[in-house]
């Protein structure tokens, strides 16, 4: 497989996702990284293995979301100097990932222009990388608090406002520095990693027919996203390919997992604009939904659903029908609440003009899912790139330009119809036959890649002879979407943040790991 | 407006009466009601912290504030600060890197203070145990009055969980659920 736009030499990948990964030298990393750049393609995810044992030396991976698919590029680093050309000068989204790679592996980019550490708080020392094979991950330390260097605003009558890391709602830790004149923010810079709980070294050595639970915890509000694109990627390094019917009803996880996710944001949209109403209204539909996947598939935000080779779970044909009546439930209630919510005049002037990220910037900065719809980045993976049952289905685009709030709101409830649509036409299509087989026993390296419903999610995988994991590499769109939360919070007023923050909703515990 | 006023009339309310299990939940709820005024002389305010979880949880607590289970009308609610609070409501393995935010907190939060640990990685530590990153369950870093296990727990194992700490406190009977010991 020859990338459109690389003059590498890939190799395709076999899975549902159309992938292809290619050995790089220095010179080709960059070359690659600027045709890729020319071409308007953006850097999925950056992360890097330790493959001394094998040989190889350390490896940084990057991949990038191409016009034929995902294109995978790796680099063999010099054993004596870990040290690679610096990406982020091309693709911003780069830094942190950098950042947080020389965190855990010492692997670092030459001439970044930002080399802080990201996960390390002080937590454990600055020469102990958990990444590396070698290290004993159960090896605790005493924790020291560590200075950290947030960038100062000056001038007259500005100050500087202090958040977290535990806030003041029930929502995950992070520190938010705001830097203001009267209620105007000047500048906003986060400061991640709170919640990294060492997820990626937990991974190692487990076996591959388990590792599902444990990236279906990397966050917990895309358990499904997360799930699929491991099995995606347990599946494209072994070779296996899944009964359609698993395919099918992994799709119909995922919708009503998406589904789920915008009923819960609605309403704290609409709380978080002082529409109390909103949020008692959508979170009652919310638990109806809920409710309905603890009876159907045992599990209220559907956990350990999609496993490696297909899903436990089955459905018959009464089921089925009370799924779809849940749908044309839901629709209807839903459609009500839209009508209420567009007309109100209060909740539209917070919504509108409030938080905005231009298009420009949008494309600029790698702006992914559901925010960059809203910022008019015409992607979806489930219609430029759709695995089964997708393709089959078509999927609807959900797109607005105006990049604030209101557009925000808008996609979500567009995508909810959608999903409302998509599930109906799943439980009426289901193909029937087995629901899981068994993955086979080989070495190999996989991707996969999921739209769920915040946006992209990756898992990139290592397995050995033995169906356990060398490396599991988790990839959250918030990663590139949190460095434009900064940008979206420029100009507006600090009371008006937690309602920008709430309409991105981006995920703490998928970025920190 | 119109529309608006017409979908709470026609909405209603979807309080559940009693929560399940039915019978000794009632009890449970009316020893509640007593312990709670005994002890505080007033409504239960929660402070939640999320110390490392997937937030899971944390949408199951939030699941906990929709009408289906009513908490403001039992008289607990949750709050912004731990000096405001009777109650912390913890969730996750404790992350190293929050390890002193967290006990930050419970120094913050005036006596007679309750902590009640969600879910299986407030439990034990569960999926993600203790590593250099992870310090596991709750009650390494902070005392722990009741642990509510659960992946996660659904919002009514976290309130019978939240009721079992309160009303087990004046009559130093053992918590309903799986408590672990005061001492970290």
């Amino acid at each position: 497989m020859r990338m459109t736009e690389a003059d590498v030499e890939f190799l395709t990948l076999p899975g549902a996702v159309r992938a292809a990964v290619a050995m790089v030298s220095v010179t080709q990393w960059t070359e690659v990284a600027q045709a890729f750049a020319r071409a308007g393609a953006r850097l999925v995810a950056l992360w890097g293995s330790d493959r001394r044992d094998l040989g190889e030396g350390m490896v940084v991976l990057a991949a990038y979301a191409a016009q034929d698919g995902l294109a995978c590029v790796r680099l063999p680093l010099h054993h004596a100097v870990p040290e690679y050309p610096d990406l982020s000068s091309l693709y911003p989204a780069a830094g942190r990932m950098q950042r947080a790679l020389f965190d855990l592996l010492g692997v670092r980019a030459l001439d970044a222009e930002d080399e802080r550490p990201w996960l390390r708080h002080g937590a454990w020392p600055a020469d102990y990388f958990p990444l590396r094979r070698e290290i004993d991950a159960t090896r605790q330390f005493e924790v020291e608090q560590e200075r950290y260097e947030f960038v100062s605003v000056a001038g007259d009558g500005v100050h500087e406002i202090p958040v977290g890391p535990i806030h003041a709602g029930i929502i995950e830790p992070g520190h938010f520095r705001f830097s203001i004149v009267g209620e105007k923010v000047l500048r906003l810079e986060q400061r991640l990693g709170y919640v990294h709980k060492g997820i990626e070294k937990r991974f190692e050595a487990m076996p591959l027919a388990e590792g599902h639970r444990l990236a279906g915890r990397v966050s917990g509000d895309s358990t499904v996203a997360y799930a699929w694109a491991y099995a995606m990627a347990a599946e494209s390094a072994t070779g296996c390919v899944i009964p359609p019917r698993a395919a099918w009803l992994r799709a119909l996880l995922l919708e009503r997992e998406r589904v789920a996710n915008h009923l819960g944001d609605l309403g704290a949209l609409g709380n978080d604009a002082a529409l109390a109403f909103g949020l008692a209204q959508f979170s009652r539909l919310r638990e109806q939904w809920l409710r309905l996947n603890a009876e159907v598939f045992g599990h209220r935000l559907l956990m350990d659903r999609i496993v490696p080779g297909g899903v436990d779970a089955n459905l018959d044909m009464d089921t089925l029908a009370r799924l779809r009546r849940q749908c044309d439930d839901i629709e209807q209630e839903v459609k009500l609440l839209r009508a209420i919510y567009d007309e109100h005049a209060g909740l539209q002037d917070r919504f509108q003009n409030t938080g905005i990220v231009s298009p420009e910037l949008a494309a600029r900065l790698g702006l992914c899912g559901l925010a960059a719809r809203a910022s008019g980045q015409a992607r979806d993976l489930r219609i430029d790139l759709p695995c089964a049952p997708y393709d089959a289905l078509g999927v609807g685009l959900a797109c607005e330009t105006a990049g604030d709030v209101a557009a925000r709101v808008t996609v979500r409830f567009d995508e909810v119809f959608e999903s409302l649509r998509l599930i109906r036409a799943i439980v009426e299509r289901l193909p029937a036959g087995e629901v899981r087989c068994e993955l086979p026993v080989v070495e190999g390296f996989g991707l996969g890649w999921i739209e769920g419903w915040r946006g992209e999610v990756l898992v990139a995988l290592e397995c050995d002879r033995s169906a356990r994991i060398r490396r599991c590499h988790c990839h959250d769109p918030s990663w590139q979407n949190w460095p434009l939360l900064e940008h979206a919070v420029i100009g507006n007023i600090v009371p008006d943040f937690p309602l920008i923050n709430k309409s991105f909703n981006l995920s703490y515990s998928g970025q920190d790991l | 407006m119109l529309f608006l006023l017409k979908q709470v009339i026609r909405t209603g309310i979807c309080t559940e009466p009693a929560p399940q299990p039915t019978e000794e939940w009632q009890v449970a709820t009316e020893r509640l009601q007593d312990n709670i005024l005994k002890l505080l002389g007033r409504a239960l305010a929660i402070r939640q912290i999320d110390a490392g979880s997937c937030n899971g949880c944390e949408l199951e607590i939030h699941a906990l504030n929709n009408p289906y289970y009513n908490l403001e009308g039992r008289g607990i609610k949750f709050v912004a600060s731990p000096r405001h609070a009777d109650m912390l409501l913890v969730t996750g393995p404790v992350a190293r890197n929050m390890q002193i935010a967290v006990k930050r907190a419970y120094e913050a939060t005036p006596e007679p203070r309750i902590v009640v640990a969600v879910g299986d990685c407030g439990c034990t530590g569960g999926i993600f145990g203790e590593s250099y990153a992870s310090c596991g369950r709750i009650a390494n870093v902070i005392p722990v009055d009741v642990a509510i296990p659960g992946c996660p727990p659904p919002p009514l194992e976290i309130l019978r969980g939240i009721l079992s700490a309160v009303s087990s406190r004046p009559a130093q009977a053992p918590a309903k659920l799986q408590g672990t010991s005061r001492s970290p």
